[in-house]
This record gives structure tokens, C-alpha cells and sequence, in this order.
């Protein structure tokens, strides 16, 4: 099933030429109206009109988030505020927010990418989709918001939160696809049962759950606990916001990226040189058909790789792996880089334990320590003493084993690791700043 | 033969304890005895208490992590070298004590211990063979 069968099944040679010819066309335009991009053209010493073929990308110097910082609020707009038809913004953790600008073309192509997504997650006109991502400056409600109506579906605009009411809602509207984050749909789940609601008593299909990296661990996890087929979602608010890429149901393997509007590429985070297929780095996006703020080369700093593989499903285009994590994410822990999702795939990976966790670095007398905190819950409790030191033990090992780091585990009570209704919090770094 | 215990998983931090007997006390359950095993970071509070059943539930209310099992209490006479030797007797028999702890109360003119063994059915006919009094549950409660 597709919602635009022509453009997202187009022969990889016919997507390259539209590439090459939209970007040739984005980039003289937003030299002649962005003195941002005008300024770091010419340092580079690239001719806007210089452009034969898509490797000629790679001439071109990268945009970092600090760009759009430092361009506060509307100064990288490629249009007039007249043509501004919304505005976002990202939830900037320090400093100020990262503002997006919307023309009415941006917002149509948005639905119409969205309403793709959702039809290759296996959604389709017909189903009432709980829409739990949060509705605001947040990209995520209204994106997955105005997919939803493009494709015809039904939407609930419950934003994130109140997860009673949400669940009563699931339960009496005959919800039947939910989209949120990964780690709330595991809080509905775990608020449910306390409830004595069995989520296999809703009509739940499919979830499609974005916004922050999880293990495939964390998927069988979500779907057998809310009996749905569950895929992953990417986007960033910089981009465009959800819908930028998703899995298709037939193979869960990798986000189809949709190339008619974006050029990924793969890099080396220190050197920024381009990696071959399938190598892991840095995810770089260009935007080709943007109006509002488009884009060249800019870092998402989240870490993938890509594959232009066939599918299964019969999509041409380019997939990219479930994020292992992002580059500002990473700790590098005695100098070892760990993503926190490779920590939970290995936690998930110990039978009986529950994916709520805490990572806390610290360093005491020159060194970095790692705790891992985990909850005990009657599946792995016991009344004796030697079992739960026993698994401590077989989680530090694997730990140390799989990614080389070593760490303690701490075992606590249930629900001491605080939930997230939003993004979960996983890390605590108590290290001085240098 | 069996005697139920609670155990409750509890953090090393202040609180934790008053924390659960408070709430067993406030439900009205009694409790008949207690042992704390302890790491640096955690513990295991064992009780035995006058109703397990309703004991588990509450704590399990109030998001403690409980479980409930089985633990064999044997009478042992109140002399020096009691203890011994049914340890002994246990010994002999290759019989693993996983833990054990005493009961608050005495039986008549005997002391009473609470043990968890590793084959509790095996512990039981090897001591009741060698004349011990094994205390059903419903004594205790």
C-alpha cells in the first residue's frame, strides 16, 4: 500500500535527477536570499550556478544548529514573513529555542510526507489514530496531526499527558493506532495495568513512536506489552518535524528517508568526511523542496547509518538505521564511547528486566564511574540475597563485554527512576564541566 | 509443615523500614518476627507476619516489590548446644541452610528458628527422622 505510488517507488536513477535538480534550484535561491548561506558560499568558495552532478554536494560547508541559533529568530527565513504560514520551535534545552518557518507549500508537502509515513507504517483511511504527541511550539501533534487528515484517518488530538484520561479515551473511542514517544506508550502500558485495563481489550493496531532513540529490544518489549505492531518514526523540528523518515511494516528494517524532498548523507563526526553506505556516522540532511528555512548539509547530530538496498515493500527510497544514539548524546566514559540505547539493549536483553532506567556518570579521584540503575520487580526479585547480586553481576559483565566499559549496578525500587511523559530522561552526568 | 514469609525489597536509604512497617501496621497486620539481610545497596526485609496474603497486597499497593515463599520453623531445646547440634544433623545430610533467624517467641521450653533451605522437603524428613518438631505455620501466625 502507498499514498503516492508513483513518487515513492521512482527508479533510483529518476530520484537522483530530481535531487540534483531541486538542489541546483534550492541553492541559487537561498544565495540569493539567506545572507547567511550568501556569506558562507563565498567563503567556501562555491558558485551558487556551479552545481553538475550530486557529488558536487559535498563541495558545500555544513549548517549547524549554532547557525540557526546565532540567526535568531527569522534571520535564516529564505521567504518574506508574509509567506510564513506557522511557526515552530525546538525544545532548546540550553539557551534559546530553534525557530522554524512554515510557508503554505511547506505545510502541504509535511502532510502529504506524513500521510506516506503513516501508510507505510500500515495505516490507512478508516483508522482512528490517538495522536499523544504534544501539540505546541513541538513539531510532533501537529505534524502527525495534519498526516493524519491528508491521509483521511480519524485523529484525536490528545497531546501528551493526563495519562488516565488517555487511556480511557484509547479504550472508548476504539483507538486504533497510537503515536507518542516510546517510552510514554510504556508508561500507558505499565498506568494501564495499575488500572486493571488490559491493553489487549483495545482495538490498537499500530504504534508509531519517534522523538527519541530505542532498541529493537524496546519494540518487542512495547509490542507485546500493548499488543501492536510498533515502528519508528524520525524527524527533527529543523528539517520539518515527524515524518522525515519511517519504517515500513513489511521489514521494520531501517527508515525509509523520503529523497524526493531530503539528501541524506553519512559522516564522520570529527572530520566531516563523507561515509560509504552502511558505514555508521553522522546523520547530514539537505532539504531540496523547503520553502520557508531550507537547509544545506545540516548536522542532526543523531547517529545512523544508510542502505539503498531494495525493500521488501517495494519503496526505492534510501533507508537509514534506528538511531543508536546522537553525537551530543554519546558519553565517552573513560574514554569510551557508550550510547545510552546500546545500555538498554543489553538490560532489555536479561530476562524479567523492565526498560526503565537510570545512567549516572560521575568521577571520583580522576576517574569516570558509570552506574547503571535498574528496578527490581517481582520478576527478578527474590528473597535471596545471592540472586540479585547474582544478576547485578551478570548485567555489569555483559556490559563490560559488549561495549567496554566498566560499571556498577544498582538495583532499585520500582518506579524510584523517575517516568517521562515526554522524552525520558536516561542520563545523569554528575561530572564537573571542563 | 510450611510457614509463609513475605519478603520486600527495600533501597539502603532512611525511611525505607519505617516506611514498611507503617504500613503493615496501619492495615493491622501484626508482625511475628523479622530478619534484614543487607548489601551496601539494597536489602531484604523477611517477615513473618499474621496474614501474608493481605501483607503482600498492601505493600504491593504502595509499589514495594514483594514476593512470598516458604520457610520451615523447627523447634530446638533452650540449652547451650541445641542449635548445633541440628546443624549438625544437616551437615551430615548435606543439607544446604540458605538462611536462617529466630522466632521471638518460645515453644513451651524450647526456642523456635526459622529456616530457608535449599531442599526444604528433603530438610523436613531428614529432621522430623531425627525426632525435631517442626512448627506448622498456623503456631507462628
Amino acid at each position: 500500500m502507498f499514498f503516492d505510488e508513483e513518487f515513492e517507488t521512482l527508479p533510483r536513477e529518476a530520484i537522483q535527477a530530481l535531487q540534483l535538480k531541486r538542489l541546483q534550484a534550492m541553492v541559487s535561491r537561498v544565495y540569493h536570499c539567506v545572507p547567511f548561506y550568501r556569506d558562507s558560499l563565498d567563503k567556501a568558495g562555491v558558485a551558487p550556478d556551479s552545481f553538475r552532478s550530486l557529488a558536487d554536494l559535498q563541495r558545500l560547508p555544513f549548517t549547524y544548529k549554532q547557525d540557526m541559533r546565532d540567526s535568531y529568530p527569522y534571520r535564516m527565513f529564505a521567504v518574506p514573513m508574509e509567506e510564513i504560514v506557522r511557526i515552530h520551535a525546538s525544545s532548546g534545552t540550553t539557551g534559546k529555542p530553534t525557530v522554524v518557518g512554515y510557508t503554505k507549500k511547506d505545510i502541504d508537502n509535511w502532510a502529504a510526507l506524513m500521510a506516506r509515513s503513516f501508510v507505510a507504517a500500515g495505516v490507512h483511511k478508516g483508522d482512528i489514530i490517538h495522536n499523544a504527541y504534544g501539540y505546541g511550539l513541538f513539531t510532533g501533534g501537529l505534524g502527525a496531526h495534519y498526516g493524519a487528515e491528508r491521509l483521511g484517518a480519524s485523529v484525536i488530538p490528545m497531546s501528551g499527558g493526563n495519562t488516565q484520561k488517555q487511556i480511557m479515551i484509547m479504550q472508548d473511542f476504539g483507538s486504533t493506532v497510537l503515536t507518542c514517544t516510546p517510552s510514554y506508550s510504556l508508561f500507558m502500558a505499565e498506568a494501564a495495568k495499575e488500572e486493571g485495563i488490559d491493553f489487549k481489550q483495545l482495538k490498537l493496531r499500530v504504534g508509531i513512536f519517534g522523538a527519541e532513540p530505542w532498541s529493537e529490544a524496546m519494540r518487542n518489549d512495547i509490542e507485546s506489552k500493548l499488543n501492536l505492531s510498533a515502528v519508528d518514526i524520525y524527524g527533527l523540528s529543523e528539517i520539518m518535524g515527524p515524518g522525515v523518515a519511517i519504517e515500513c511494516a513489511a521489514a521494520k528494517k531501517g527508515l525509509h528517508i523520503w529523497e524526493d524532498h531530503f539528501i541524506p548523507e553519512i559522516i564522520n563526526p570529527e572530520t566531516g568526511a563523507v561515509l560509504p553506505e552502511g558505514e555508521k556516522g553522522e546523520l547530514v540532511i539537505t532539504t531540496i523542496t523547503k520553502e520557508g528555512i531550507p537547509l544545506i548539509r545540516y548536522r542532526t547530530r543523531d547517529i545512523t547509518s544508510l542502505t539503498y538496498e531494495p525493500c521488501v515493500c517495494g519503496r526505492t527510497h534510501a533507508r537509514i538505521a534506528r538511531m543508536s544514539g546522537r553525537s551530543d548524546d554519546m558519553l565517552i566514559i573513560r574514554g569510551v564511547n557508550v550510547f545510552p540505547s546500546q545500555i538498554e539493549s543489553i538490560l532489555m536483553g536479561v530476562e524479567g528486566v523492565e526498560p526503565h532506567y537510570v545512567l549516572i556518570v560521575d568521577r571520583k579521584d580522576m576517574l569516570d564511574t558509570l552506574e547503571v540503575q535498574v528496578e527490581v520487580g517481582e520478576e527478578i526479585f527474590s528473597d535471596e540475597i545471592k540472586h540479585l547480586q547474582a544478576l547485578s553481576f551478570q548485567i555489569e559483565k555483559k556490559i563490560k563485554e559488549m561495549l567496554g566499559v566498566t560499571c556498577k549496578v544498582r538495583l532499585v525500587e520500582p518506579k524510584s527512576i523517575t517516568r517521562s511523559e515526554g522524552k525520558a530522561k536516561r542520563v545523569i552526568d554528575n561530572r564537573p564541566k571542563a | 509443615m510450611h510457614v509463609e514469609q513475605i519478603s520486600v525489597f527495600i533501597e539502603n536509604k532512611s525511611g525505607r523500614l519505617a516506611e514498611v512497617t507503617r504500613i503493615l501496621g496501619e492495615a493491622g497486620i501484626n508482625i511475628r518476627t523479622l530478619s534484614l539481610a543487607d548489601t551496601s545497596d539494597f536489602g531484604i526485609l523477611r517477615l513473618i507476619v499474621n496474614d501474608a496474603e493481605q501483607a503482600k497486597g498492601v505493600l504491593k499497593e504502595r509499589g514495594f516489590t514483594v514476593s512470598k515463599n516458604e520457610v520451615v520453623a523447627v523447634e530446638i531445646p533452650d540449652r547451650p548446644g541445641g542449635l548445633a547440634e541440628l546443624l549438625q544433623v544437616l551437615d551430615g545430610e548435606s543439607i544446604n541452610v540458605e538462611y536462617m533467624y529466630a522466632f521471638v517467641e518460645r515453644s513451651g521450653e524450647n526456642a523456635v528458628m526459622i529456616f530457608r533451605f535449599e531442599e526444604t522437603e528433603r530438610a523436613i524428613t531428614t529432621l522430623t527422622g531425627k525426632g525435631f518438631a517442626i512448627l506448622p505455620g498456623e503456631r507462628l501466625y
